[in-house]
């Protein structure tokens, strides 16, 4: 079910994408055909089955969904610009590993091998031929924190899509309580019957 | 064209700076404040959960320029590394107009008369240069007051059977009680502890013409949304500026001050927002860098007369770097203790500060301060995956069910610990940056793990299911908290500053901020550097007797 889900959200992505890349790169600090700022396709592809087996989506979306992809593409360009070569090398070595563990890139593994392969990597146990020039250990470290950025951060870095998070979490939006609360008047509850009442848990 | 000869240069528009240029222009000295930040106002201050004091994974939202201004951080095993302002190893504080006080958590503790008296009260400590200060609690304590009442502290201390004696009460009430508070404060009674209202540098009703805390839940590390945080920005700078004797130049970078062949100081040279270089002369100097950079600057500030800096003939600049090791525990519920009101921490005890039995030093302990989803992704249980479907169910299920109780340690100074010149890395104006080294001395660890035990039996008590302690690392300490870098002392052999903060062997320089503290208490220390900048104002004003410019 949830393969399927995201599967066409995957073809929907890479359909946006075409049609944003035909449309122009302008917004692109790379250049390149991707429509992603720095990631190419493929890139953003591994990333997010990445972010989605380290916060994977269940009743409350998964990092995928809430942006965790856009969230590192758009720091890439930005405050983390320092780590593309990161990104780069890590990306390509984990679909390196992917194939000489199970002859298929990470996106078409099963949900297992996927979460198999990246407790190697972890434990700094992934194919060493794959990890020559970085240290796996270093690099899902980086997917880690990236991807609890992307997903529990403000929403105006790209991730965290609709306050995604912050909904799972019970907390209220907006995030400056006083804009829409300052009456001097908080009894206890109020945070959490304006969440439920503003909107239900996104599916 | 030179610039307009003034009594006073003070640099650094933080807690100590911001105080003494309110305190010599209102007694009518001209002043030419300059601050290497900018000047942030509320609507300005993004409230951004990844990127501010405290989170700084996308950069740091008051300052330094991440860009212009790096340091050089020795780790443990020697090992160089350049490090930016975002990294932790920079040992950051804010630099903006305010200071760290435009963003701070604002508690505002007075130091106990035993942290005056560190060497009297534990004796001769080995490895550390512990050192009594050459003034009392008593000596501060009418600057206490003044700091209290100028800038703005809320709170009651009433119930701190430990604290050291006030004349006058808290100008301001405390903020009502949040959940944590009703929770740790009975649970603290059935210990046999003495909890109170944590006092803060933060209005709880309007006051000074600003309004009252909100209570949202962007607090430390956040300039305030309504202003109802005190710092020196919005209290003692604009008052330093209403009376038209200060000047105030922001994005002004000192490079080094100059002294004449009397070896007396003349002024300052700095690059100017523009990067261009100026001198401003003056009558006096008053250092109040924060204790990095106040300590980077007098070795900076090398002559014939001074060869190894100002301040510095026997060696003591830049010694003694000490913050705070916090220690503390997290505990986790089966009930909700997160009711979303900031600033979240309100509750504190001071039973551990001293007379812990076979330990020297201590610290207070309260409730951390509210947390955003980001920052508790770190408040990991032991055991407890930090990805995947485990992750995602524990913080669902205790984001908004745990509680954390932390304190600062009172550290031992260790001489080794300090700040010096890089002889290589210059920053962006080509000014030698400041090169970090040292360690933590073995006993803040040591008080860390007891004082992490008590705040473990305090959030058990109250109701926590599980509790797992945080401990401090060894790695050297002097963030936010940094101080004692140009040691106040009597003898001008083991210090850099009379006890008035003025530098031993010039007659017109003064250092005026956390670095001159000899020990750092088991506090916050900033109303210390506030009470201090009062007290040595007044003494300078005192025995000022007019401009020596020839005019």
């Amino acid at each position: 079910m949830e393969r399927a889900c995201s599967l066409s959200r995957r073809k929907f992505l890479q359909t946006a994408m075409i049609a944003a890349a035909a449309v122009g790169s302008g917004v692109a600090c790379a250049g390149g055909r991707s429509p992603w700022r720095y990631l190419s396709l493929d890139e953003a592809r591994t990333l997010a089955a990445v972010c989605d087996q380290i916060i994977p989506p269940d009743e409350d979306p998964g990092a995928a969904w809430a942006g965790a992809v856009n969230y590192v593409d758009r720091q890439l360009c930005g405050p983390l610009r320092h780590l593309r070569k990161s990104y780069r090398q890590g990306l390509a070595a984990v679909d390196e590993s992917s194939r000489l563990l199970y002859g298929a890139d990470f996106v078409d593994l099963a949900e297992a091998k996927q979460v198999e392969l990246l407790s190697l990597m972890e434990q700094g146990r992934a194919p060493k031929e794959a990890w020559q020039q970085s240290s796996s250990e270093k690099f899902f470290g980086l997917l880690v924190d990236h991807t609890m950025q992307g997903f529990y951060g403000d929403p105006r870095h790209g991730g965290n899509r609709g306050g995604a998070s912050w909904k799972m979490l019970g907390l209220p939006y907006p995030p400056i309580r006083g804009r829409l609360h300052y009456d001097g008047n908080k009894p206890d509850d109020t945070a959490r019957t304006f969440v439920r009442a503003e909107d239900s848990k996104v599916k | 064209m030179a610039l307009k000869h003034v009594n006073a240069v003070v640099i650094g528009a933080g807690a100590g700076g911001g105080v003494v240029a309110k305190e010599l222009t209102t007694a009518g000295l001209s002043v030419v404040l300059l601050e290497r930040g900018k000047w942030y106002t509320a609507f300005d201050c993004r409230k951004d959960d990844l990127r501010n004091q405290r989170t700084t994974v996308l950069g740091n939202a008051f300052g330094p320029n991440e860009e212009r201004n790096p340091r050089v951080f020795v780790d443990e095993q020697g090992q160089e590394h350049l490090v930016k302002p975002s990294d932790g190893a920079y040992n950051n504080n804010a630099a903006c107009v305010g200071g760290g006080t435009a963003s701070y958590g604002a508690m505002a503790w007075r130091y106990m008369e035993k942290d005056f008296r560190m060497r009297s009260t534990y004796g001769t400590v080995e490895g550390s240069t512990l050192e009594d200060w050459p003034i009392s609690y008593a000596d501060l304590e009418p600057y206490y007051e003044k700091a209290e009442w100028e800038i703005g502290v809320s709170g009651d201390d009433g119930n701190n059977i430990f604290r050291s004696p006030r004349r006058r009460p808290l100008p301001m009430p405390p903020l009502p009680p949040n959940r944590e508070y009703e929770i740790l404060k009975p649970a603290a009674q059935r210990l046999g502890l003495h909890p109170f209202d944590i006092p803060m540098l933060r209005n709880s009703v309007p006051y000074n013409g600003r309004a009252a805390c909100m209570r949202c839940r962007w607090c430390v590390g956040f300039a305030c949304e309504v202003d109802a945080k005190n710092g020196t920005q919005n209290t003692a700078i604009p008052t330093a500026l209403a009376t038209g004797n200060c000047e105030l130049r922001s994005e002004c970078i000192v490079k080094e001050i100059l002294t004449d062949r009397q070896g007396r100081v003349k002024g300052v040279a700095y690059f100017d927002s523009g990067s261009r270089l100026q001198e401003q002369t003056a009558d006096i100097v008053v250092v109040s860098g924060s204790a990095n950079e106040s300590a980077r600057l007098l070795l900076n500030s090398k002559s014939r007369l001074f060869p190894n800096g100002l301040g510095n003939r026997y060696d003591w600049v830049g010694r003694n770097l000490q913050g705070h090791a916090y220690a503390g525990a997290v505990g986790l519920f089966d009930f909700e203790t997160y009711d979303d009101l900031g600033p979240g921490a309100s509750i504190a005890i001071c039973d551990f500060n001293h007379g812990n039995e076979g330990l020297m030093s201590g610290g207070m302990l309260a409730n951390e301060f509210i947390r955003l989803p980001y920052q508790f992704v770190g408040w990991r249980a032991p055991g407890v995956p930090r990805w995947g479907q485990a992750h995602k169910e524990y913080m669902r299920q205790w984001y908004r069910r745990s509680m954390g109780v932390m304190g600062p340690v009172q550290e031992m100074p260790v001489f080794e610990s300090r700040v010096q010149v890089d002889p290589k890395v210059k920053d962006y104006w080509g000014i030698p940056v400041a090169r970090l080294s040292g360690h933590r001395h073995p006993n803040d660890l040591v008080v860390g793990k007891f004082l992490s035990s008590k705040a473990e039996a305090w959030l058990k008590e109250a109701g926590a299911t599980t509790t797992w302690p945080i401990l401090p690392g060894t790695g050297l300490s002097g963030g936010q908290h940094q101080a004692g870098t140009c040691r106040m002392g009597d003898d001008p052999k083991t210090s850099v500053v009379d006890k008035y903060c003025r530098v031993h062997d010039v007659e017109n320089l003064y250092v005026i901020d956390g670095s001159v503290h000899v020990t750092n208490g088991g506090f916050n220390p900033v109303l210390t550097i506030m009470a201090i900048a009062y007290y040595a104002s007044e003494n300078l004003v005192k025995s000022w007797k007019g401009t020596h410019a020839a005019s």
